[in-house]
C-alpha cells in the first residue's frame, strides 16, 4: 500500500495498455477502416456517437443518473451550430463553442428544475423537456426548417493563423478535427472523474444517502454533472451537425436518447471507455444493417438483450474482467 | 449552554406518532447512551438530529446555533456526523477510496477539479491516520463491499471520524456483530470518548456496551422520555425495569 499517487477509483484506473490501443485505432482509423470495408466519414459518426455515449456516461455510469432526454442537448447542439453558420459567422470554432454553450445553458435551467428528482421521476422528466424540444424543432419551420431539419450551411475551414485546415472538402481532415475535440472533450471529463470532484459523483453514485451524510449537498453536485453532461452532449451535436451539413429533427426524438442509452450499457458503463465502443458497434451496425433490412431496430434491439444478459457490465467491462482473472 | 440541546421536538408520520415532547441535553465531551425497545423512535430521533427530518415540533441547537432546519450536509460542515443503523458505505470503493472522500470533503475539496502535491500529501496522511485508528490499515485496498460485516461497519465508522466531527451519532454501532468484533467496535468508542475526548451519541441494544462506556443514559419508549440519568440510576429504575429492561430479560 505504499501508493505513490493516490488512489483513484478501480474503474478508472489506467490500464495504460488499453488506452494507447484505442487512441492508437482512432488516430489510425482513416487508413485502417476502408480495408475492414468502411470509410471515413462512418469513423466520424463512431466519433461523435461515441463522444455523446461517454458524455451520457458521465451522468449515468459514473454519478448514477439515468437521463432519458439527452438527445435534446445533443440537438440544441447540433442547430446551434448549423444557426450560427446559417445566420451569423462563418466560423466552424465559434459556432461550435455557440452550440456547446447553448446546450450547456439549456441543461443548466433544466437541470435545476429536475435534480431534486430520482430513478424512473429524473428519467421521466427528462424524456418530457426533452420532447419539448423536439416540438420547437419540428414546429418553428421558419428558423429551424421543420420535418425537414435545418439545411444551407456548410461547415468552414478551420483558420490556425498560420495555417488553415481544408476539412471541408477533406474528409480525413474533417476526421482528425473531430477527433482534436474528441480528445479534448474526454480528456476533460477523465480529468474529472480522477479529482475530489469526480470522487464525489462516485460516492453518489455508490450510496446517495452516505455521500449526504459526509456534507455534499448532492443536488449540486448532480447538478454541475448533469451541466458538465449536456456540454459535451452539445458539442457532439456541433460535430454531427457539421459532418452531415444538417440539423436532423428526428436526432432530437427521445427514441434517440434511447440510443445513446443503448450504446452506453452495451458497451459498458462502469467502464470510461465502455460507450465508445457501445457506440462504435451501434453505429457500424446501423450502417450496415439498415442497408440489408428495414428492421434493423429490432436488430439491435436484440443484441441489446443478449449483451445485457451475457454480458450484464458491457462489451468493455466482460473484456476487462476477463483480464483481471 | 449545553453542546447539544434538544427541546420538546417531535416528528410524526401521518396519524403515526414516532415521538413526542423529547428534550435532552448533552455536555461537551459526554457519552450518551439512547436505549428503548424496537420501535421506540431512536433512529427517527437521530434523522431529527442530523436532518434527515425536519421535526413536527421543537427546536434542536447544536453548539449554541438553531439547526433545526439546516440540511443535511451543512449540519456535517458544523460538525455532525452520523452513523447508520443498517450500513451506509460505498461499497464498490476501496476502504481507503471510501475514507479518502470523507477526508477530502472535510477539507473543503468537493468541489475541486485538481489537488496540489502538498495538499495531496496531508489528505493522504490524514486517511492513513484515520485508517490506523479504525484498524482497517491491512484491508485499505480491498472494497468495503467485499468486507466482513463488522469491517464494513468499522469502515463507516472510520468515515465519519475522516469528517473531524465534534459530535459523533452512533446508531448501533455492534448491530449484528458477533463477541469479537463488539468488544473491538467497544474499544475503537471509548477511545475516540476517552483520548479524543469526542461528544458521543450512541443508540446502542447491547447492554454490556452501554453500561461499559455510557456516562448517561437516556431510554426513549413509544416516542417519549420514559427515563434519564447514570448508568447506575437507570439500572436502578423502576419504570425502566418495567417497560424496557424486563421485557429483554
Ligand atoms: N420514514 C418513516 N415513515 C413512516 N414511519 C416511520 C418512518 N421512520 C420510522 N417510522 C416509524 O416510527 C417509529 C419509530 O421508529 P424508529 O426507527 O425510530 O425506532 P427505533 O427506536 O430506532 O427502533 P429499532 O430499535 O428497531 O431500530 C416506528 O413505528 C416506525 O415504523
Ligand atoms: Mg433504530
Amino acid at each position: 500500500m505504499s501508493a505513490v499517487s493516490l488512489p483513484w477509483p478501480k474503474q478508472l484506473s489506467h490500464r495504460p495498455l488499453w488506452v494507447a490501443v484505442i487512441w492508437l485505432a482512432l488516430l489510425a482509423a482513416p487508413y485502417w477502416m476502408p480495408l475492414a470495408g468502411g470509410y471515413t466519414a462512418l469513423g466520424t459518426r463512431v466519433l461523435v456517437f461515441g463522444l455523446a455515449a461517454m458524455s451520457l456516461n458521465f451522468l449515468l455510469g459514473f454519478t448514477g443518473v439515468l437521463s432519458f432526454g439527452h438527445a435534446a442537448y445533443f440537438g440544441l447542439g447540433a442547430y446551434g451550430t448549423g444557426l450560427v453558420l446559417k445566420f451569423l459567422a462563418p466560423s466552424t470554432p465559434l459556432a461550435l463553442v455557440l452550440g456547446m454553450l447553448l446546450g450547456g445553458v439549456a441543461g443548466a435551467l433544466l437541470g435545476a428544475l429536475i435534480v431534486r428528482r430520482r430513478g424512473v421521476y429524473f428519467a421521466m422528466v427528462t424524456i418530457a423537456f426533452g420532447q419539448v424540444f423536439y416540438y420547437i424543432a419540428f414546429r418553428w419551420h421558419s428558423v429551424t426548417g421543420g420535418d425537414d431539419g435545418l439545411r444551407g450551411f456548410h461547415r468552414q475551414p478551420v483558420d490556425l493563423g498560420f495555417a488553415t485546415i481544408d476539412i471541408v472538402n477533406n474528409t480525413i481532415a474533417f476526421y482528425y478535427f473531430v477527433l482534436g475535440c474528441f480528445a479534448v472533450a474526454v480528456g476533460v471529463m477523465a480529468f474529472l472523474l480522477r479529482s475530489p470532484f469526480g470522487r464525489t459523483l462516485l460516492a453518489i453514485r455508490e450510496n446517495e444517502r452516505r455521500a449526504r451524510y459526509l456534507g455534499i449537498p448532492i443536488e449540486q453536485h448532480i447538478w454541475l454533472a448533469f451541466v458538465v453532461s449536456c456540454l459535451f452532449m452539445a458539442l457532439a451535436g456541433g460535430l454531427d451537425a457539421l459532418l452531415n451539413n444538417f440539423a436532423d429533427p428526428h436526432e432530437i426524438h427521445y427514441s434517440r436518447s434511447g440510443d445513446l442509452v443503448i450504446m452506453a450499457v452495451m458497451g459498458g458503463m462502469r467502464s470510461f471507455w465502455g460507450p465508445l465502443l457501445g457506440a462504435a458497434i451501434f453505429v457500424v451496425l446501423e450502417d450496415y444493417v439498415s442497408s440489408l433490412t428495414q428492421n434493423w431496430m429490432s436488430f439491435i434491439g436484440l443484441l441489446f438483450v443478449v449483451v445485457v444478459l451475457l454480458f450484464p457490465r458491457g462489451f468493455l467491462g466482460f473484456l476487462q474482467q476477463e483480464r483481471k482473472v | 449552554m449545553s453542546f447539544l440541546r434538544v427541546d420538546s421536538v417531535a416528528k410524526t408520520f401521518g396519524s403515526l406518532i414516532a415521538l413526542r415532547d423529547v428534550s435532552l441535553a448533552v455536555e461537551p465531551g459526554e457519552l450518551r447512551a439512547i436505549i428503548g425497545p424496537n420501535g421506540a423512535g431512536k433512529t427517527t430521533f437521530f434523522n431529527l438530529l442530523s436532518g434527515f427530518f425536519v421535526p413536527s415540533a421543537g427546536t434542536i441547537a447544536f453548539d449554541g446555533r438553531d439547526v433545526t432546519r439546516l440540511p443535511a450536509h451543512r449540519r456535517v460542515s458544523l460538525g455532525m456526523a452520523r452513523t447508520f443503523q443498517v450500513t451506509e458505505v460505498f461499497p464498490e470503493l476501496t476502504v481507503r477510496e471510501n475514507v479518502l472522500i470523507a477526508v477530502e470533503v472535510a477539507a473543503g475539496h468537493r468541489l475541486s477539479p485538481w489537488l496540489g502535491r502538498s495538499v495531496r500529501a496531508t489528505l493522504r496522511g490524514r486517511v492513513d491516520e484515520v485508517l490506523a485508528l479504525a484498524g482497517l490499515g491491512h484491508k485499505a485496498g480491498r472494497p468495503v463491499g467485499e468486507l466482513a460485516h463488522g469491517d464494513q461497519r468499522a469502515a463507516e465508522i472510520a468515515m465519519a471520524l475522516a469528517l473531524r466531527p465534534r459530535l459523533l451519532l452512533l446508531d448501533e454501532p455492534t448491530a449484528g456483530m458477533g463477541d469479537q468484533e463488539t468488544y473491538e467496535i467497544t474499544r475503537l468508542i471509548r477511545r475516540l470518548h476517552q483520548d479524543a475526548k469526542l461528544t458521543i451519541v450512541l443508540i446502542e441494544h447491547d447492554m454490556r456496551v452501554v453500561f461499559h462506556l455510557a456516562d448517561r443514559i437516556t431510554v426513549l419508549d413509544q416516542g417519549r422520555v420514559l427515563a434519564e440519568g447514570t448508568p447506575t440510576e437507570i439500572a436502578a429504575n423502576e419504570a425502566v425495569q418495567a417497560a424496557y429492561l424486563g421485557k429483554a430479560a
